[in-house]
């Protein structure tokens, strides 16, 4: 006897405490089956880059933070590199340095998040994640001491970064070196060869190769298909080609070795950080006033620069007509990018399947709607 | 990553492609608008250049005219190109380009912005309506002739 069934559509989100901020789904089911989904986004849109056609390119600053609230230091990073670029302005070593350290710091952070979300979202309620947030605490901290905020850090500017970091910093960050190896290893103890996990997330929501290039996806997702491509290597910037680490990669394509590989990037970014502290020099952190003014006038042109971000690909493309703000200022999200096969990924799976999947490709909606 | 020089990559796609390129510059090739599809195509599919990511597509409103700016990198070749067109010259029409979905999925989402953001239709998208702001929103905001009522310091001295 078989059972008739027709399908029905239901409306996920934006209000929804697993969809990682206000993202909404239109999902048809058949059963407990997803047959179609169609993401809908815009709730958080704030215009970011008609904004920052009214304000000076060191005020845009402030814009990037706001975007990918989980990884400010890296928007940071992008956006400086790009008014860098464009207005031909040479960085000092030690800020350069303190930018490095800073945001592999926030990639860390910005993995613990996607890590620890990633288990709630499989229903293992508080304990892992409460793991995985005071680790980030950790981090946050030293962030306050580098800069007095959390979050919303705004620390780096057009040729390294705004100060210098205080003494207590630097015994904080030595302490965390020590102390964060043994920290993700009780992670790992937890959740790598935990049945519930294994059994959740092996084999669900697979991708090829083939399809991500296709489809633009980069970061995380792109290297659990077994492609070793990473910014940081592939197209050096900052001092990365002076430091030694390794590009993670994974070969099934699915949520576990998405998870696996976050958790392995973040012990290379601890070794990044850890070369980083034996190169650092001391010296100013961002060149005199005299060199870079407080108002940047870059002369006309346009840019293109791309950074690693902790989601992947992030780019900025700045325009300049020779006034003291961008002409055009666009950002290549890698968030709302890594969503275009989200159709794709969920067609098939069960209902239970589709919070796990969406945890596993970890967006952030500042990112996606800006 | 190597960069592609504009004068040597629209040497390569004229040869192939007749009448396609406008000019180049240090970093960019200017593509007609027509054949940006085929361009494109050709970009993709011929070993040598391989242009399998498509990074960015994004467009810029320069009052006269709007110019379509594409960002495309290679995995096999390691390299990088930006490949820029020009359309709507006359502003009373809705300025229109052919859309590069069937080469790269990944032009899904950023045409879609560009179509809201930007007021630029894209010929043969599957879904082409607006992702960020709501059916009926009016106008398309990073256009510079849309008003906005921001009171900003360098808004009146721009002005002025």
């Amino acid at each position: 006897m078989s059972i008739k069934s027709e399908p029905i559509t239901i409306n996920l989100g934006p209000q929804h405490p697993s969809t990682h901020g206000v993202f909404r789904m239109r999902v048809t089911f058949d059963g407990e089956t997803i047959i179609d989904v169609e993401p809908i986004f815009g709730y958080l849109h704030r215009g970011s880059e008609k904004l920052a056609e009214e304000r000076t390119y060191t005020q845009v600053v402030t814009l990037t933070d706001r975007m990918d609230y989980v990884s400010s230091m890296l928007n940071n990073q992008g956006y400086i590199l790009a008014v860098e670029k464009l207005s031909n302005i040479d960085p000092e070593p030690r800020g350069v340095w303190l930018r490095m350290i800073s945001s592999e710091l926030q990639r860390i952070a910005s993995h613990l998040v996607a890590v620890g979300f990633l288990i709630q979202d499989l229903g293992a309620w508080g304990t892992p994640l409460t793991y995985a947030m005071r680790e980030r605490e950790k981090i946050l901290q030293m962030f306050e001491m580098l800069c007095g905020a959390r979050i919303t850090n705004s620390y780096l500017r057009p040729g390294g970064v705004f100060m210098d970091a205080p003494e207590q910093f630097w015994s904080a960050l030595i302490s965390f070196i020590d102390e964060f190896p043994s920290a993700i290893d009780e992670l790992e103890k937890l959740l790598t060869s935990n049945e519930i996990i294994f059994s959740r997330t092996k084999g669900v929501a697979v991708l090829t190769p083939e399809q991500a290039i296709n489809a633009s996806i980069t970061g995380p997702i792109l290297r659990s298909t077994g492609v070793p491509w990473d910014l940081r290597k592939n197209d050096p910037y900052d001092f990365y080609d002076k430091v030694d680490f390794n590009i993670p990669i994974h070969k099934a394509g699915d949520n576990y070795s998405r998870y696996l590989l976050r958790v392995q990037e973040m012990r290379e970014s601890l070794k990044i950080v850890k070369q980083c502290v034996d190169f650092i020099e001391p010296g100013p952190v961002r060149p005199h006033h005299d060199d870079v003014p407080f108002l940047i006038r870059p002369p006309k042109g346009d840019c293109y620069v791309a950074i690693e971000g902790s989601k992947g690909e992030l780019g900025f493309y700045l325009v300049s007509d020779g006034s003291i703000s961008p002409y055009r200022w666009h950002v290549r999200s890698s968030s709302l990018i890594n969503l275009t096969l989200l159709r794709d990924m969920l067609i098939g799976t069960l209902f239970g399947d589709l919070f796990v999947t969406f945890g596993g490709i970890d967006i952030n909606m500042g990112e996606v709607d800006r | 990553m190597i960069e592609w020089d504009g004068k040597i990559l629209a040497e390569e796609i004229n040869n192939q492609i007749p009448k396609s390129v406008l000019g180049s510059s240090k970093d960019s090739v200017f593509i007609e608008s027509e054949k940006i599809y085929e361009v494109l195509k050709f970009l993709k599919e011929t070993s040598g250049f391989s242009f399998d990511l498509l990074s960015s597509i994004t467009a810029v409103d320069y009052i006269d005219h709007f110019e379509v700016v594409y960002h495309l990198k290679s995995l096999i070749t390691l390299s990088k190109a930006t490949i820029k067109t020009k359309i709507g010259f006359d502003r009373e029409n809705q300025p229109e380009i052919d859309s590069v979905y069937t080469l790269w999925k990944g032009a899904d989402f950023q045409e879609r912005e560009v179509f809201d953001l930007m007021g630029i239709y894209f010929n043969n998208h599957p879904n082409l309506k607006r992702i960020l702001l709501w059916d009926g929103f009016p106008g398309h905001p990073l256009r510079k002739d849309f008003v906005t009522n921001s009171q900003s310091i360098i808004q009146k001295e721009k002005e002025s």
